[in-house]
């Protein structure tokens, strides 16, 4: 058992200072795209496989958004799946009614970009009450908004109402959902490691403090709602045209609440967690797919069990040193450094 | 130009009147303390003149601008910062970052920067890290900077929650109770540690306590309250002598 957890401790060691090497991220994107390409046009990996990773990344996106809203802030937001519907939609339309059908390959990151914006715009909306509102009642609010998108949608004939819509082309590859992967984690990386995502942190520790310590709560509500659901818009996009159909019922509190399992699978307020979270449910579906309905009473009782014995979800509250920023990973030594110096310097 | 301007302000709870007629005037470089016995409105006061509640009734002007309806950050851009009764530390995050949180006001980058770290991101942050990790230093508790803010002793998450409320860079500071739960030793040194920080973050400060060992050792004016009305105001000595005092403390004198 020793020898096992001196081999493990060292291996941790070797491995965070091989993600503190400046060109580690660089090297891993350029070789996850490459790899993607190669995957999606030399059929390395067949089909099936692809079909997973591209919603495994999808899923990624989703956990990764809706962690900013339900773990950073600490808010309980239901309404996911709307916002991805308003994406899913938006993006949809465009590909199929609107952009000439010789431009649509290049024009599809436009159109997916166009399907997030969408949806961020309708996060804004949905921000506004949730000023007044915290806990319980913005779940309610959310959980109001998810069902006026499935509505409004089933109603609209021009879209196919509750027949759906189709006719999208197979636009979401491989290396396209592992670019918009890697964004969103970035961007909301980027944004934790600010003073807005410090401001959305004080808003889940104590949102009368933070205001009275200067944070522009309202502010940072917006900020968090605006990009939680531009990405959710994003997750949306690349869905739909990865399954090439979508109708209203793909959007509705199910699909909410699979991305809400899957945020505190991994464990609120952390990027690694939500990646594990989304890689780990998507793919154990896959596995016990052979049990046809029994999956969907085998992964509540996991979920049971995982509130038991890990109620913070597997990396709840903690954060992968990779995804830290050198910059904060470092800076007490720094600023230490900088003390001692200015001792030594007076002495 | 007094500091702290508050006139007729009043503020009910439904029916229960918490603050009634209050009025009040602070000069800059102050130190009054508000005392009273329990449920006399003292921490109301702090919420209405924080923002955290909006008065019912009534103006309180902060060197000349009106406050009353503004939210409690704008009242914090002015100059007025607070701690509280019950230690309210963001108690997760590291005591560093609990300070740098209080610099969110004095960050001068847009969203758009922070999103894709670029622009004046990184120069800001590094500013802010500095000058959060100096007021760590000064407050010496520049060693636990990693260390979750929770996870300190009682009387170091007082001192935090000092340093985060001055790291606003207030112009009057709010204690609230700042002595709870302290032995006469500690009391002793608390009262040394707000003059220091009197002198060297030349602030105005008011004071909510109990202890009537600390306020009658360093307030320069007392105001008692009680009932969510003012039965007394003047020096420590006074207040001291003062029967309506001792009756709103003890109870009325029974003539047998």
């Amino acid at each position: 058992m020793d020898k096992f957890t001196t081999t493990y401790s060292q291996l941790l060691t070797r491995w965070h200072t091989l993600t503190a090497h400046r060109f580690f991220w660089p090297v891993f994107i350029l070789a996850g795209l490459l790899f993607s390409i190669a995957a999606a046009r030399l059929e390395i990996l067949d089909q099936y496989v692809q079909l997973i990773l591209i919603y495994v990344g999808i899923n990624i996106i989703l956990t990764v958004s809706l962690n900013l809203i339900n773990g950073y802030m600490g808010e309980f937001s239901v309404g996911h799946a709307g916002f991805m519907a308003i994406g899913a939609y938006i993006a949809s339309i465009l590909t199929v009614s609107v952009f000439p059908q010789a431009s649509v390959n290049f024009l599809f990151p436009v159109a997916i970009l166009t399907g997030g914006i969408g949806a961020a715009l309708i996060g804004f909306l949905v921000a506004i009450p949730s000023f007044k509102t915290r806990g319980d009642y913005l779940a309610i609010v959310t959980l109001a908004f998810g069902m006026i998108v499935k509505s409004c949608l089933e109603n609209i004939d021009a879209v196919g109402g509750p027949r759906g819509f189709l006719g999208m082309d197979k636009l979401t590859t491989l290396p396209w959902v592992f670019f918009w992967t890697v964004l969103s984690v970035w961007v909301i990386r980027n944004l934790v490691y600010s003073k807005f995502g410090r401001g959305v942190l004080s808003i889940r520790e104590d949102e009368i403090a933070a205001s009275l310590m200067s944070v522009n709560t309202r502010q940072v509500k917006i900020i968090a709602f605006v990009v939680s659901s531009f990405f959710a818009g994003i997750a949306g996009g690349l869905f739909a045209h990865a399954l090439q159909f979508i109708n209203p019922r793909m959007f509705d509190i199910l699909k909410s609440t699979d991305i809400l399992i899957m945020v505190y699978l991994g464990g609120i307020a952390s990027i690694a967690g939500s990646i594990l979270g989304a890689i780990i449910y998507t793919i154990l579906l896959e596995i016990l797919r052979p049990m046809g309905v029994w999956r969907m009473v085998l992964m509540p009782l996991m979920l049971v069990l995982l509130m038991i014995y890990r109620p913070r979800g597997i990396m709840g509250l903690r954060e992968a040193k990779m995804f830290v920023p050198l910059r904060d990973l470092i800076l007490v030594k720094i600023l230490r450094q900088k003390k001692k110096e200015a001792t030594d310097a007076s002495a | 130009m007094p500091l702290l301007e508050a006139k007729h302000i009043t503020h009910r709870f439904d029916g229960l009147c918490a603050v009634d007629d209050f009025n009040f005037t602070l000069a800059p470089h102050e130190l009054v303390g508000i005392i009273g016995p329990n449920g006399a409105g003292k921490t109301t006061l702090f919420n209405l003149i924080t923002g955290v509640y909006r008065a019912t009734e009534g103006t309180i002007q902060f060197s000349g601008k009106e406050i009353v309806g503004q939210t409690p950050h704008q009242i914090n851009k002015l100059g007025i910062a607070r701690t509280f009764q019950n230690i309210r530390l963001f108690k997760e995050l590291t005591v560093l970052d609990n300070v740098r949180i209080a610099y969110y006001g004095k960050i001068i980058y847009s969203p758009l920067e922070a999103l894709l770290h670029i622009g004046r991101f990184r120069a800001e942050e590094k500013r802010i890290a500095g000058m959060a990790m100096e007021l760590l230093i000064i407050f010496k508790l520049d060693d636990l900077a990693n260390v979750a803010a929770g996870s300190l002793p009682y009387g170091l998450q007082r001192k935090l929650e000092i340093a985060r409320a001055l790291a606003t860079e207030p112009k009057l500071l709010l204690l609230d109770e700042p002595a709870a739960g302290m032995n006469p030793n500690e009391i002793i040194s608390l009262m040394e540690f707000i003059g220091w920080i009197r002198k060297t973050f030349s602030v105005t400060i008011i004071l909510i306590e109990h202890q009537m060992r600390l306020v009658m050792g360093i307030c320069e004016r007392l105001v008692v309250l009680d009932f969510g009305a003012t039965i007394a105001e003047g020096l420590p000595a006074q207040i001291q002598n003062n029967p309506k005092v001792m009756e709103a403390y003890l109870g009325e004198e029974v003539k047998i």
